[in-house]
């Protein structure tokens, strides 16, 4: 990684270059536009040779760890390979000139395109509703549970209480909230899974949902989801599985066969599409018929078959809960997600949860005598190790994620789920090969001997040290100049 | 661990303090919550006017990667807000019944505040609430 | 198998490591009736040559068309070519959201040029990295504005995209808002008859509108500061190369999409929203904020800030669910402006403006076009036709290969006749004279002469 990068309007030197066909003597009083509507100067945006900001991205680009670097165990972002050819079939000018507002004759590819994703993951789900139009995963949650409460008022009722388990993501509770539903919390049990006794006594008649992970966020299997499912059910609540650790499953298991009504996708997840430094991701709603009728609108048709094939979108969905974005949802990533699944096909994708699973359990137990798993039970994707010896050594998760950063890896996730004490989590993924995984096992054993005033201000060999955070929150400087 | 309040302040569970004269209560955290939180970042308060109500949130208290809730100890309304707390977070670390007080509340019925006070903590009783707390 | 690099023999080591006795046996205790008895009903997997070609197969089954006037929200324009190796990079393009900042100073200081590349244009004080897109940034900014004032009314003007109406309804629907739209007149808010009341949170306003027209911005949002109410413009950034910026005509909260100056059109996604505020409400701005601070040795750095704002921390009491942001959109607009420059952005902007009343003026001299609303506008305009938009799109494609615009009764019902024309700098002269010769060409074929 290299030296400090100054900013762009640091860099403002040179002069732009030509692209936009600057008209020469322009008046642009003649153009049409009243005189004040106009700024009275240029926009106040620095002018930067090509290959200078070239140089400065490049450079910047150079101050960064993603997949194509280093091993990233992040615990549940499946932090797999991006394949280039997904790259490359994205880039194509039959994806990329198509405009959303098109006539139906010049966009059947992208509507084949769609129909086509969202039919593999109907199968991968067992669910017959999808809809592709959720950009993220929060948001396929958030119309997931709008589609919930559509369904309960339809039927009379509207039950206004979300249940969470005690270790569910942040989205879910704010998910809620979004959609005037409050959250009640279910504590794990002492095994780590859902108490069934205690979601019986949670449950009410005021229960829209059952929003649960599984695995869950502990990388374990809910065995009782099933059990669970059906007390949810007999109390007249709808259960949501939030598919984030669909990597442990997908082709050896499918949701619909434990009882879930409803679950969404991160297509930049298990399907491989790239994170981008934080997005963008796609995601995607699957659900029972009942369900159906209320999933976003439009939704992508099919009639005929093979060569006779037409697409349209169905804009007449009278029970919908409507747009969630002003198009087709992130296209360009839906087709990336296509390419993963033709490439891999049914047999490819369960040796991807089979890996991906073996993957896991391989550091689980070759980290057990150093770091042990918080919960005794087996792993499934990803694995879940108590940190509190770190703390008996004077150091800290946090310390340990730092310091790995100086070996070449990059932090595995750490103080989530809240209820394990220094909560390590580590989702290898089925892309990394053992030698690596014995790479990352031997440097958190080094880092266990290491002295921990080392520890404790790692990083060292990094662009930057630890930052001060406290001054970031207390005095914000949110842009250029301050 | 010693607790320096002022005489008559009274405790909430949740480590809030109140201090009531006439009828206005002013509030903070004590000082046990204080060594128990690192480096306040920003105390976001209520405008003057809100409404409170005993034992529900009126704002909270911010660390970098934390919020905590503040729960009102009595009833009534917003009169005045510590403007020094917008620079100066840190004061509710550093002088926590002092200079570090949050809001204060005017409240409507005096009877009323002083039943919500006579169900709070006073010194003694909040310094055995943190005791068992520790352990 | 695809991407799986593991022999036979590693396997094996790795399950003996495990004390697993097979693959399928890491999965013996979860319930047999969950488990897949079958393989997935779906074709085997492909090597990447044959993927490549049933990708092929799929996508080219549309024809696109010559030549494009269609706007509405998505845009056609020049987008550097260095933009698409920038963004290509391994290491913005395979990183994670930057949590551990000390291994990710590219994608944040990025995601910092970013914030202060949409003050600069929206000139308003604070931005976030980016949101999903224009729709449902317009509805974070609206829930903000309400959750900001307390109040529960938005007044909403007709003129705003129907599609980014539509988000904003299905993200209100369960908050308890009442949204209205203020008066018309001509294709722009009737400023001089409204009147917003104290229980309006915002008065929200797309400038230039849906139809392309200018809207009375000023007046709008003294009208709005009047009544105590925030005052939401959507905007787009390439007409705030010429135009006056929200934070200049009284704008609390700007949004909109960074998608023309960003990516290509990709049938509607991904692009990528923003939204900036005034600084009193930075802290009820949804989405990712980057900070700037220093390390233990003084060094520069940034940092994502703010962070109790967000889901993971505030949980139900965040500012949104939202969790990704846009990031890579958002550096493909920071890398594009940042080649395109002051000029550059200027320069696009009223290159778009003048071919677009060139073709304007051409159109509407066709026998029975008129333009549909007499207010100035920038890039995109509404022609009346004597007859149904769709009827005649249809002969352009067919006979031309050419998409003159998007018909209206797409996304308004009862506007069946009127046709949204936008232009921007990819076209020239020559295409604007084609385009109307050959809607006149069209409309004689469809006897629309009235």
């Amino acid at each position: 990684m290299i030296a400090e990068e100054p900013l762009l309007f640091e860099l403002a030197r040179g002069k732009a270059g030509d692209y936009a066909g600057v008209i020469k003597g322009l008046d642009s009083a003649a153009s049409g536009l009243p005189a004040d509507a106009l700024r009275s100067g240029p926009p106040p945006i620095p002018e930067i040779s090509e290959l200078d900001a070239v140089r400065h991205f490049t450079r910047l680009s150079r101050r960064n760890a993603g997949v194509d670097t280093q091993f990233y165990p992040l615990g549940s972002c499946t932090m797999k390979y991006n394949p280039r050819i997904n790259e490359d079939l994205a880039a194509s000018p039959a994806v990329t000139g198509v405009h959303p507002l098109w006539g139906p004759e010049m966009i059947q590819g992208a509507l084949a395109v769609l129909w086509e994703t969202a039919r593999r993951l109907s199968e991968i789900s067992g669910f017959p509703g999808v809809s592709l139009q959720p950009a993220a995963g929060a948001q396929s949650e958030l119309g997931s549970l709008m589609m919930i409460r559509r369904y309960h008022q339809d039927r009379g009722r509207d039950p206004r209480t979300v249940v969470v388990p005690d270790t569910s993501h942040g989205t879910n509770p704010a998910s809620a909230a979004l959609c005037g539903l409050k959250v009640s919390q279910v504590p794990s049990g002492p095994d780590g899974l859902l108490d069934l006794e205690g979601l019986r006594r949670v449950l009410s008649s005021d229960t829209a949902a059952l929003m649960v992970t599984n695995p869950n966020t502990l990388g374990m299997f809910e065995t009782g989801m099933a059990k669970a499912a059906r007390i949810a059910h007999d109390a007249g609540a709808l259960v949501y599985l939030d598919g984030a650790n669909m990597n442990a499953q997908v082709g050896v298991m499918r949701p619909v066969e434990s009882g879930a009504d409803i679950m969404h996708f991160n297509l930049h997840k298990t399907f491989s599409t790239p994170h981008g430094s934080g997005g963008p991701g796609a995601g995607a709603i699957a659900c029972i018929r009942e369900l159906e009728p209320y999933l976003p609108k439009p939704i992508v048709e099919r009639t005929g078959t093979g060569d006779g094939s037409a697409y349209r979108l169905q804009y007449d969905r009278p029970k919908s809960v409507g747009r969630l974005g002003a198009f087709h949802g992130n296209f360009a990533v839906v087709v990336r997600a296509l390419a993963y699944l033709l490439r891999t096909g049914s047999d490819g994708l369960a040796d991807v949860a089979r890996h991906a699973v073996l993957n896991a359990n391989y550091v689980r137990v070759l980290l057990a005598g150093t770091l042990p798993p918080a919960y005794p039970g087996p792993s499934m994707h990803e694995v879940v190790l108590n940190g509190k010896v770190l703390k008996e050594r004077g150091t800290s998760a946090l310390d340990l994620a730092k310091r790995l950063l100086d070996h070449g890896f990059h932090a595995p996730t750490i103080y989530f789920p809240h209820i394990v004490p220094e909560a390590v989590m580590i989702e290898p993924t089925e892309t990394e090969s053992p030698a690596t995984l014995d790479a990352f096992v031997s440097a958190v054993k080094a880092i266990m001997d290491e002295d921990p005033a080392v520890l404790g201000t790692a990083p060292h060999e990094t662009p930057v040290g630890r930052l001060d955070e406290v001054k970031a929150a207390r005095e914000p400087v949110l842009r250029w100049p301050a | 661990m010693s607790i320096v309040a002022p005489a008559g302040t009274r405790f909430t569970a949740s480590h809030e303090w109140v201090s009531l004269s006439g009828a206005v209560a002013r509030v903070g955290i004590s000082d046990f919550a204080v060594s128990e939180i690192k480096d306040i970042v920003y105390v976001d308060l209520p405008a003057a006017g809100a409404k409170t109500t005993a034992l529900e949130p009126f704002g909270a208290l911010e660390t970098v990667k934390a919020a905590f809730d503040l729960y009102a100890p009595v009833s009534g309304a917003v009169k005045a807000t510590n403007r020094e707390l917008s620079a100066r977070p840190d004061l509710v670390s550093q002088d926590p019944f002092g200079a570090g007080w949050m809001i204060e509340i005017e409240v409507s019925d005096v009877a009323r505040a002083e039943q919500e006070m006579a169900g709070l903590m006073d010194a003694t009783a909040y310094a055995e609430h943190c005791r068992k707390q520790k352990h | 198998m695809a991407y799986i690099p593991h022999t036979r023999d590693d396997v094996k080591r790795m399950l003996a490591a495990i004390g697993a006795p097979s693959l399928d046996g890491l999965f013996s205790h979860i319930p047999e009736s969950l488990r897949l008895s079958r393989g997935l009903d779906l074709p085997a997997g492909m090597t990447e040559t044959d993927t490549a070609r049933e990708m092929g197969r799929i996508l080219n089954a549309g024809r696109p068309p010559r030549l494009s006037f269609a706007g509405a929200g998505a845009y056609e324009h020049y987008l550097p070519a260095a933009v698409r190796e920038i963004a290509g990079r391994g290491e913005f393009l395979t990183a994670y959201t930057p949590y551990q900042a000390e291994a990710s100073q590219g994608s944040l200081q990025v995601f910092f040029e970013f914030q202060t590349l949409v003050c600069r244009l929206t000139g308003l004080d604070v931005s976030n990295a980016s949101l999903y897109e224009a729709g449902s940034a317009l509805a974070e900014a609206v829930i903000m504005a309400n959750r900001a004032t307390g109040r529960p009314r938005v007044l909403l003007a007709r003129g705003i995209n129907p599609l980014y109406l539509s988000v904003v309804e299905t993200y209100t629907r369960f908050l308890g808002l009442t949204l209205e739209s203020m008066p018309e007149r001509d294709g722009v808010v009737d400023a001089a008859a409204l009147s917003p009341g104290t229980d309006v949170s915002s008065v929200v306003v797309q400038h230039p509108n849906f139809y392309g027209c200018l809207e009375p911005v000023e007046q709008i949002a003294e009208k709005a500061r009047a009544a105590g109410a925030l005052t939401v413009g959507h905007v787009n950034p390439v007409p705030l190369g010429l135009l006056k910026s929200p934070g200049e005509w009284g704008a609390d909260i700007a949004v909109g999409d960074v998608q023309p100056l960003a990516a290509p059109l990709s049938f509607g996604g991904p692009y990528a929203g923003f939204m900036a505020c005034r600084k009193a409400l930075v802290r009820r701005m949804p989405g990712r904020i980057v900070g700037m601070t220093t390390d233990g040795r003084g060094r520069r750095g940034f940092v994502l800030t703010l962070q109790t704002r967000e889901q993971h921390i505030r949980r139900e009491k965040a500012t949104s669910n939202i969790c990704s942001n846009q990031a890579l959109v958002a550096l493909q607009f920071t890398a594009s402006v940042a080649m395109l420059g002051a000029s550059g952005l200027a320069g696009m902007a009223a290159t778009c403006a003048k071919l677009a009343h060139e073709a304007a003026g051409r159109i509407s001299a066709i026998p029975g076009v008129r333009l549909a609303y007499g207010a100035p506008f920038f890039h995109e305009f509404v022609v009346s036709l004597p007859c149904p938009a769709e009827k005649v799109c249809a002969d352009m494609y067919a006979r031309a290969g050419i998409v003159p615009g998007v018909p209206l009764a797409r996304l308004a019902p009862g506007r069946e006749n009127d046709l949204l024309v936008c232009v921007t700098e990819t076209k020239n002269s020559a295409d604007v004279a084609e385009l109307a010769r050959e809607l006149a060409a069209s409309l004689t074929r469809a006897g629309g002469e009235s």
